[in-house]
C-alpha cells in the first residue's frame, strides 16, 4: 500500500491505457463531407437529409447567431482553441458505395454487436427498443412497428422531420432555442442524427427505449439532436449510451436533448456516458459539451435526469428542469467520474415557476489522478412558485492528492414561502477504511470498486436494473489502480 | 500456531515495540494487559499488516509460514482476524455485500467456488443468531450509524462469517455495558473450536472473567515484563500495574 508515486503512476497508466473496452474503429465505407463550417456546408448537409425548407432556415438563422457570439469562459474548465474549420460536420457510414450492396453493411452490424447492442431484434436484450447512431447518421431503429402498434413513435430525428414534420416543428427549439447558448446556436446549425420519441396521450411506453451513439470517422464532429414528448399522462424511460474509439485528436460531441412532460406524464431519462476519455497523459478524448434540458409544462407532471458520466476528455453539462407545470417534480441524480487528466464541469439547473413544485438534486463526483471535477448547480424559485421545494446534496470524493473537487452552487430565490435546503460534503477514502476491507480478506482493488460504487449507490439505484449493473463495472474499472 | 521472536515496530519513526517474544499454541487464549502506550495495539496492528507501522527487526512464524511477507488480505485468508478497537464506517456499502465480498475472496484464495446469493444469506442468518444481530443492522452500510456496543457486536458477527483460527480482540469490551458485554463473550465462546487460539487485549478482568485466559501477559514499554497464568490478571484488577514496575526497577 506504500507505493511510491511513480509506481502509483504506473499502474494508473497501464489501467487507463488496457481498460477502455470500446477504442476500436470500424472498416466501413464512410462519406464524409469536406472539412469546414459555413452556409453552403449548412446547405449541403440539410440537402443530404432532404429536409424541408423551414428547416433550412431554422439551422441557417442559428448559424447566423452562432458567428455573433464567442465561447464562453466561465467554467472550471482549460479547454485547447477549437479550430472550427479543422472539423467535418457530417460523415455517413451507410452511404452506399457506387453499385454496392443495398442493406446495411454488415460491419456496421458487427460493430455494435460488440458493443454489446445488437441490432437484430431476436437477439436484442429483453424489454429494450434501440435507435443506434453512429457518426451523423441513424443505423437502424429496433421495434419500431411494435411501438407504432402502440401509437408511439421512436425513430431518428431525420425520420421524423419527413414523416412527422408537423411533430418535429412544433417542438424543435421549444425546450433549448437556437439562442439558448453557443453550443446549442452550433448544434442548431449543423445537428444531424439523434432520436425523436412521441408516447400519445394515456400511454405507457412498455418498453425501455435507448439510442447508443458511436462516433467511428476521423476528424469529424458529432452533433446529436434528441426530441423526446410526453403527452397527458404518458410514461417513458429511455437510457442513451456512448463510446468513440482511440485517438490523439479531440473529437467535439455537442447535443440538445429536449423533452417535453405534458399534464401528469413522466419521463425518466438515464445516460451512461462512456466516450473515450483520453489517454493517461491527457492526450486524445472527446469533448462532450451538451446540453439538455427538460420542460415540465403539464401539472403534476414528472422528470427524472440520472447520468452516469465516465468518459471524454471533458465533460461539460448541466441537464436541467423548468418546472411549469403546478406540483410537478423534477429530479437530478448524477455520478461524475474523472481520472488521469479529464475534466468536468457538471450539474444542473432546477427552474421552479409552478407552484408546490418540487426538485432534488444528488450529485456525486469522484476524482483521481490529475483531473478537475465540479458541480454547478442553479436552483431558481420564481416569484409565482409557492410552496416550491429542493433539496440538494452535492458529494465529492477525492482518490489522489492531485486532483481536484469545487462545487458551485447558485441559489436564486424569489417566493418567501419556498424552502431550500443544500448540503455539501468532501471526503477521501480513508486508508482506515482500506485497511478494514484487506483486514477482512478484500484485495486494495475490490475494496475501492466496493467504497466508491457504494458511495454512488444512490444514484447508480436510479438506473434501470440491466444498466445499473454495467454502471457499476464501468465505476469499478475507470478508477482502477487510481489508488495506490 | 504463532511464534513471535524479537519483534521490533515503529510508527513515523518512532520505535513502539521494542523486543516482543511471544508463542501463542492452537486453542490457547492469552490476554494482553497493560497501560495505554505500553504497544498492545501496536501489536496487534503489526500482526495483521497495518501498513503505518514498520517492522525493524524480528519475526512471526504463523502455521509455519512468515506471516510479514504476507499481504494484510493475505494474512486474513491464513485465518487471522481483529476485532478492530474502534471499527471504521463504510457510508453505501451494505454488510451484506461486503460480507459476501470477504468469504468469497477468501473462497477464492483457498481455490473454492464462490457462495451462491442463496447460500451466502442462509450462513448470515444462523450466525447473525450466535451474537444476536438484529436484522436490520444486517442491511445497513458497514458500521454506519451504530452505537458503540452495536459495532463491537458487529465485529464478533464478522469472525463468525469468517471463521478465523486466530483471532485478536483489541479493547472488544471498551464501551460495551454489562448485557452487550456478555452476549459478545457468549458469542465468542460459541464460535471458538478447538483449535482457535486468541489474543484478547484489554484493562479489564470482567471481559476475562467469561473469556478465560490461559496465560497472561503484561506489557510495559514495548516489551513483555510478565507473564502468568489467570490469577494474574486478578491481581492486575486489585493492585494495578505499579507494584510491576517496581518489580522490574528493583
Amino acid at each position: 500500500m506504500e507505493k511510491t508515486d511513480q509506481e502509483k503512476n504506473k499502474l494508473v497508466r497501464e489501467v487507463a491505457d488496457r481498460k477502455y473496452e470500446y477504442g476500436f474503429t470500424t472498416d466501413v465505407h464512410t462519406d464524409i463531407i469536406d472539412k469546414g463550417l459555413n452556409e453552403e456546408v449548412i446547405r449541403l448537409i440539410s440537402a443530404r437529409k432532404e429536409e424541408p425548407e423551414w428547416l433550412l432556415e431554422f439551422r441557417l438563422k442559428a448559424y447566423r447567431y452562432w458567428l455573433t457570439l464567442d465561447m464562453p469562459t466561465w467554467p472550471h474548465l482549460q479547454i485547447p482553441e477549437i479550430d472550427y474549420q479543422a472539423i467535418s460536420y457530417y460523415a455517413d457510414p451507410t452511404a452506399k458505395k457506387k453499385d454496392g450492396p443495398k442493406e446495411i453493411d454488415p460491419e456496421l452490424m458487427k460493430t455494435f454487436d460488440k458493443l454489446g447492442i445488437p441490432l437484430e431484434e431476436r437477439l436484442a436484450l429483453s424489454g429494450t427498443a434501440v435507435d443506434a447512431v453512429m457518426d451523423s447518421v441513424s443505423v437502424k431503429t429496433t421495434f419500431k412497428e411494435t411501438l407504432r402498434e402502440k401509437g408511439i413513435i421512436f425513430c431518428s430525428i431525420s425520420e421524423a422531420v419527413k414523416e412527422h414534420p408537423d411533430l418535429v416543428k412544433q417542438y424543435l427549439g421549444s425546450v433549448v432555442p437556437y439562442r439558448d447558448n453557443y453550443f446549442a446556436a452550433l448544434n442548431s446549425a449543423v445537428f444531424s442524427d439523434g432520436s425523436f420519441v412521441y408516447i400519445p396521450k394515456g400511454v405507457r411506453c412498455p418498453m425501455e427505449l435507448s439510442t447508443y451513439f458511436r462516433i467511428n470517422a476521423a476528424n469529424t464532429g458529432q452533433f446529436e439532436r434528441t426530441l423526446i414528448v410526453a403527452d397527458d399522462g404518458a410514461y417513458v424511460s429511455y437510457l442513451e449510451g456512448c463510446t468513440a474509439p482511440m485517438r490523439d485528436e479531440n473529437q467535439l460531441h455537442a447535443a440538445i436533448v429536449e423533452i417535453v412532460v405534458n399534464e401528469q406524464a413522466e419521463v425518466k431519462y438515464s445516460t451512461v456516458q462512456n466516450w473515450y476519455p483520453g489517454d493517461s497523459e491527457g492526450k486524445g478524448g472527446v469533448y462532450n459539451f451538451v446540453t439538455k434540458r427538460g420542460h415540465l409544462r403539464g401539472a403534476d407532471s414528472k422528470l427524472s435526469w440520472t447520468q452516469v458520466e465516465t468518459g471524454s476528455a471533458i465533460t461539460w453539462k448541466y441537464p436541467s428542469c423548468v418546472l411549469s407545470g403546478d406540483n410537478s417534480q423534477a429530479e437530478f441524480y448524477s455520478v461524475a467520474v474523472t481520472n488521469n487528466y479529464q475534466q468536468a464541469d457538471t450539474g444542473t439547473k432546477m427552474i421552479h415557476i409552478g407552484k408546490n413544485t418540487k426538485s432534488t438534486i444528488i450529485s456525486k463526483g469522484i476524482s483521481a489522478g490529475k483531473s478537475q471535477n465540479s458541480y454547478r448547480g442553479l436552483v431558481k424559485v420564481d416569484a409565482r412558485a409557492d410552496g416550491a421545494r429542493n433539496y440538494s446534496s452535492c458529494d465529492s470524493l477525492l482518490l489522489s492528492s492531485t486532483c481536484g473537487a469545487h462545487t458551485f452552487p447558485y441559489i436564486d430565490v424569489k417566493n418567501d414561502t419556498a424552502i431550500v435546503e443544500h448540503e455539501a460534503t468532501t471526503s477521501k477514502i480513508s486508508e482506515e477504511q482500506l485497511f478494514y476491507c484487506n483486514q477482512r480478506g478484500i484485495p486494495a482493488e475490490e475494496a475501492v470498486g466496493l467504497i466508491v460504487n457504494g458511495y454512488a449507490k444512490d444514484v447508480l439505484n436510479k438506473l434501470p436494473m440491466e444498466f445499473a449493473v454495467e454502471a457499476q463495472k464501468l465505476l469499478s474499472v475507470s478508477l482502477e489502480g487510481s489508488v495506490g | 500456531m504463532l511464534e513471535i521472536k524479537d519483534l521490533h515496530a515503529s510508527i513515523n519513526g518512532k520505535e513502539i515495540l521494542k523486543g516482543i517474544n511471544l508463542t501463542i499454541k492452537d486453542g490457547e487464549v492469552h490476554a494482553l494487559m497493560g497501560q495505554n502506550g505500553a504497544g498492545k495495539s501496536t501489536l496487534s496492528n503489526v500482526l495483521v499488516g497495518h501498513p503505518a507501522y514498520e517492522v525493524t527487526q524480528g519475526s512471526i512464524i504463523f502455521n509455519g509460514k512468515d506471516l510479514l511477507a504476507l499481504k494484510p488480505e493475505e494474512r486474513a485468508h491464513e485465518g487471522i482476524f481483529m476485532s478492530f478497537q474502534t471499527p471504521v464506517e463504510i457510508p453505501g456499502v451494505s454488510m451484506v455485500n461486503f460480507m459476501r465480498a470477504a468469504v468469497n475472496a477468501k473462497r477464492k484464495y483457498l481455490g473454492e467456488e464462490p457462495l451462491t446469493a442463496g447460500e451466502f444469506l442462509k450462513i448470515m442468518r444462523e450466525k447473525r443468531k450466535i451474537v444476536e444481530l438484529d436484522n436490520k443492522l444486517a442491511n445497513r452500510s458497514v458500521n454506519e450509524g451504530f452505537s458503540g456496543g452495536e459495532k463491537k457486536r458487529n465485529e464478533i458477527f464478522q469472525m463468525a462469517m469468517l471463521e478465523p483460527t486466530f483471532a485478536i480482540l483489541d479493547e472488544t469490551d471498551s464501551g460495551l455495558d454489562v448485557d452487550a458485554l456478555r452476549i459478545v463473550a457468549d458469542g465468542f465462546n460459541k464460535l471458538r473450536k478447538e483449535n482457535t487460539s486468541a489474543m484478547v487485549i484489554t484493562h479489564y478482568q470482567r471481559l476475562l472473567d467469561y473469556l478465560k485466559p490461559d496465560i497472561v501477559h503484561v506489557l510495559l514499554n514495548g516489551k513483555i515484563v510478565k507473564t502468568g497464568g489467570p490469577e494474574l490478571a486478578l491481581e492486575i484488577e486489585n493492585r494495578g500495574f505499579d507494584w510491576i514496575k517496581a518489580e522490574i526497577e528493583a
